[in-house]
C-alpha cells in the first residue's frame, strides 16, 4: 500500500459519512480565515472588494468562485446554503428571502409563459394563493391534482407540463404525501419533481431519497425554528437530466445574460442551482439578509434535538385531544388510527411532525372559544416555532380560498391547527385541558 | 480502479502533486468551460498550457497556447482533456508519445472513455474521468461554498489563503 501523507490520512478519516447531527452543526461552516471566528460571522455588507481588475472580470464572468454583491451571494448565506444542501443530500443550495421567494425562483427557472405545472391540492394556503393568482400574471398555469390519488397527477399531464409540486408533510397538517408514487409519475413523464419539505425538515424526511429532484423550504419554520426570521432555501438534487433538454433553456441553453454560458454544461450537477442564483435571484432580487441567515443557521444547529421534541410533544397532544370528549376528530399522521399512519411510517419514521389539526364538536364557535382561553399557545399565523402556536385556518391562512378549496386543503370552518412547541408537554396538555373545559 | 467515485484524498493528492497542466481543447471563447479551467487553475498557481490546434499559438486567457501536446516545452504532470469521447484514443496516443509521460490523464466532467482509461492505467498513469479539476479544487479548498455548493467536506480548521488575493484559498492537506 502506498505510504500516505499526513493530509491524505486526515482525508481518509474524514471520508466516513457524517451523521445528521454532525452535519447540522458543521456543514458549510469553517473558522473564518482572517480572524479565526468559530461561529459563522454575519457578513453584513452589500459588496466585496476585488483583488484586482482581472479578478473582478473573472467573478462577473462566473470563471471563478467568490463574492461580488450580497444580492447574488453572501458568505453567511453561503454557509446556510451548503448546510441545508448537506442535510438534504443535494448538490447545492440557494438561500432566498422567503419560502415564497424560493418557489418564484424555482418556477422562474423552469417555466416560460403559457406553460403548466401540476401541484397537489393539499398545500400551505399561501402556496395555493401564489399558484392560483400571482403566477397567473406570469402565465404559469397550475393544474391541481389530488394528493391522495396518484392517478390524478397522471391525468393532469399535458404537452405543456414542466414540473410537479408537492409537500412531503402537507400544511395545515396531518397529511403525508406518497412521494415515491408521485416521483414515478414525474420520472415517466421526464419532469422534475419539486418537494416542499418545510413541515418535515430533512431530519424527518429526505425527499431526494424518494425520487425528488428539487427541494424547497420555508426556513422560517422548523429550520430556523425560533420564530424570528423569514427565509427560504432551494436545494438542487443534482440528478434531473437538464443537460441538452431544450424544454428548460435557463439551464440547458446558452444564456445571453452571460455571453452564452450553458449552466448544465459548465456546472454539471449543480447547474440548476446556479441558474437559480445567476439568472433568477440576480435579476428578480429576493436575496436573504445575512443576519437572517445567521439566525436560521444557529437554529439548524439544534434541529435534530428540537424536531424530535416537537414530534414527541405533538404525538402526546394528539393523543390527549383524541381522547377528549369535546373533540370530534384529530388529524395527525403519528396517531396509530390515522389514515396517513402507513405513509408516515415510510416517509418520516422518526415522527409525523409538529403540526396537527382537530375539529371541535362545538364547531366554529367552540374553536373561537378555545383560542381565546389558551394561555401558553400563541394565536398567530406561523408554524415551526419553539413556542406552541394555535390558529383557525379558515379565517386566516386559508381565508382567501373557496369553501371547496378550504375543505380539500384540510381547513374547513371547524378546524383548529396547532404547531406544537418544545415546552414541557404536561404544561401544553394542561393549557388545552383548562381551555376546553372553561 | 473503479471510476464511479473517487475518494477526496485521491483527488486532493493529485491536485497537490501536479504543477504543469495541459488543457487539451482549451477554447479562446470566454464563456466556454475549458476557458474557465485554464484561467482558474492558472490563478491557483498551476502552470497551465492551453492546447488548441486552430488558435495559432496565440494567448488563451492571457496564457500562451500550443497547437499540439508535443509542442509544450516542459514535462507535463497532468493532461486535462476537453474532447468528445470518440477522440479520446487519439488524444491518448499523443500523450503516450510524449518523451516524459505525464502522471495524470484527466477526462473532463461529462466524459467517460473506459477503454482509454484502461490503456492509460496500463501505461502507469492515474486516470480521472467525468470530473472537472476546477470544481474539484473549488470543492476541496471549499471556495465553491461561495456558490452554495455542497462540498461534502467538514473541517474545524481555518482555511489557508493563497498569496496574492483575498478570495483565493489553498487546497489544504499538504504536509509542510
Amino acid at each position: 500500500m502506498d505510504k500516505k501523507s499526513k493530509g491524505e490520512r486526515k482525508d481518509a478519516a474524514a471520508e466516513r459519512e457524517p451523521g445528521f447531527a454532525t452535519l447540522s452543526v458543521h456543514a458549510g461552516a469553517q473558522p473564518d480565515p482572517t480572524t479565526g471566528a468559530r461561529a459563522t460571522p454575519i457578513y453584513q455588507t452589500t459588496s466585496f472588494v476585488f483583488d484586482d481588475v482581472e479578478h473582478a472580470a473573472s467573478l462577473f464572468g462566473l470563471q471563478t468562485f467568490g463574492n461580488i454583491y450580497s444580492r447574488i451571494g453572501n458568505p453567511t448565506c453561503n454557509v446556510l446554503e451548503e448546510r441545508v444542501a448537506a442535510l438534504e443530500g443535494g448538490t447545492a443550495g440557494l438561500a432566498v428571502a422567503s419560502g415564497h421567494a424560493a418557489q418564484v425562483i424555482v418556477f422562474h427557472v423552469l417555466m416560460r409563459p403559457g406553460e403548466e405545472f401540476i401541484a397537489a391540492n393539499r398545500l400551505y394556503g399561501g402556496s395555493i394563493n401564489q399558484f392560483n393568482h400571482a403566477f397567473k400574471s406570469f402565465d404559469w398555469q397550475v393544474k391541481w391534482a389530488d394528493s391522495d390519488d396518484v392517478s390524478s397527477f397522471e391525468r393532469a399531464l399535458g404537452p405543456k407540463t414542466k414540473a410537479i409540486f408537492i409537500e412531503s408533510i402537507a400544511n395545515p397538517g396531518g397529511i403525508v404525501t406518497d412521494i415515491e408514487a408521485v416521483a414515478r409519475v414525474a420520472q415517466k413523464a421526464n419532469l422534475p419533481l419539486i418537494v416542499d419539505n418545510t413541515l418535515a425538515t430533512p431530519y424527518l424526511c429526505k425527499p431526494f431519497d424518494h425520487g425528488a429532484d428539487i427541494v424547497v423550504h420555508s426556513a422560517t419554520k422548523f429550520l430556523g425554528g425560533h420564530g424570528n426570521s423569514i427565509g427560504g432555501v432551494i436545494v438542487d438534487g443534482g440528478k434531473f437530466p437538464f443537460a441538452g433538454d431544450q424544454r428548460y433553456p435557463m439551464v440547458s441553453a446558452g444564456r445571453p445574460e452571460y455571453h452564452g454560458i450553458v449552466m448544465a454544461e459548465t456546472f454539471g450537477d449543480f447547474g440548476f442551482a446556479m441558474a437559480c442564483r445567476m439568472l433568477s435571484l440576480r435579476d428578480l432580487g429576493p436575496a436573504l439578509s445575512p443576519f437572517n441567515a445567521f439566525l436560521i443557521l444557529t437554529g439548524i444547529e439544534t434541529l435534530p434535538l428540537r424536531m424530535q421534541k416537537h414530534c414527541d410533544n405533538a404525538l402526546a397532544v394528539a393523543k390527549f385531544l383524541k381522547g377528549h370528549e369535546q373533540v370530534a376528530w384529530v388529524s395527525y399522521a403519528g396517531l396509530p388510527s390515522d389514515r396517513y399512519q402507513k405513509l408516515a411510517r415510510k416517509y418520516c419514521p422518526k415522527g409525523a411532525g409538529a403540526v396537527l389539526t382537530f375539529g371541535l364538536k362545538g364547531g366554529f364557535d367552540a374553536g373561537v372559544e378555545l383560542i381565546s382561553n389558551v394561555k401558553l399557545f400563541s394565536h398567530l399565523a406561523n408554524i415551526g416555532d419553539t413556542r406552541s402556536l394555535i390558529l383557525h385556518p379558515a379565517s386566516t391562512t386559508h381565508r382567501q380560498l373557496t369553501d371547496e378549496q378550504k375543505k380539500s386543503a384540510g381547513a374547513a370552518p371547524e378546524v383548529v391547527r396547532l404547531s406544537v412547541g418544545i415546552e414541557d408537554v404536561e404544561d401544553l396538555i394542561a393549557d388545552l385541558d383548562q381551555s376546553l373545559s372553561a | 480502479m473503479s471510476h464511479h467515485r473517487y475518494d477526496d484524498a485521491h483527488i486532493r493528492g493529485i491536485l497537490n502533486s501536479v504543477k504543469n497542466v495541459a488543457v487539451v481543447g482549451a477554447s479562446a471563447a470566454e464563456h466556454r468551460p475549458s476557458h474557465f479551467v485554464v484561467k482558474y487553475l492558472a490563478a491557483r498557481g498551476y502552470n497551465v498550457f492551453p492546447i488548441n490546434p486552430g488558435h495559432g499559438g496565440k494567448d488563451i486567457a492571457g496564457i500562451k497556447s500550443y497547437a499540439r501536446l508535443a509542442d509544450v516545452p516542459v514535462p507535463l504532470d497532468m493532461v486535462d482533456v476537453f474532447r468528445s469521447p470518440e477522440q479520446m484514443p487519439a488524444v491518448l496516443d499523443e500523450v503516450l508519445a510524449l518523451p516524459h509521460r505525464p502522471k495524470v490523464f484527466w477526462m473532463q466532467l461529462g466524459l467517460r472513455h473506459d477503454a482509454s482509461a484502461a490503456r492509460a492505467e496500463a501505461a502507469g498513469m492515474i486516470v480521472v474521468m467525468n470530473r472537472c479539476p476546477k470544481i474539484e479544487y473549488g470543492r476541496l479548498s471549499r471556495e465553491i461554498n461561495w456558490a452554495g455548493v455542497n462540498t461534502r467536506t467538514l473541517s474545524a480548521k481555518k482555511p489557508k489563503r493563497l498569496a496574492g488575493g483575498v478570495q483565493r484559498l489553498a487546497l489544504g492537506g499538504k504536509d509542510k
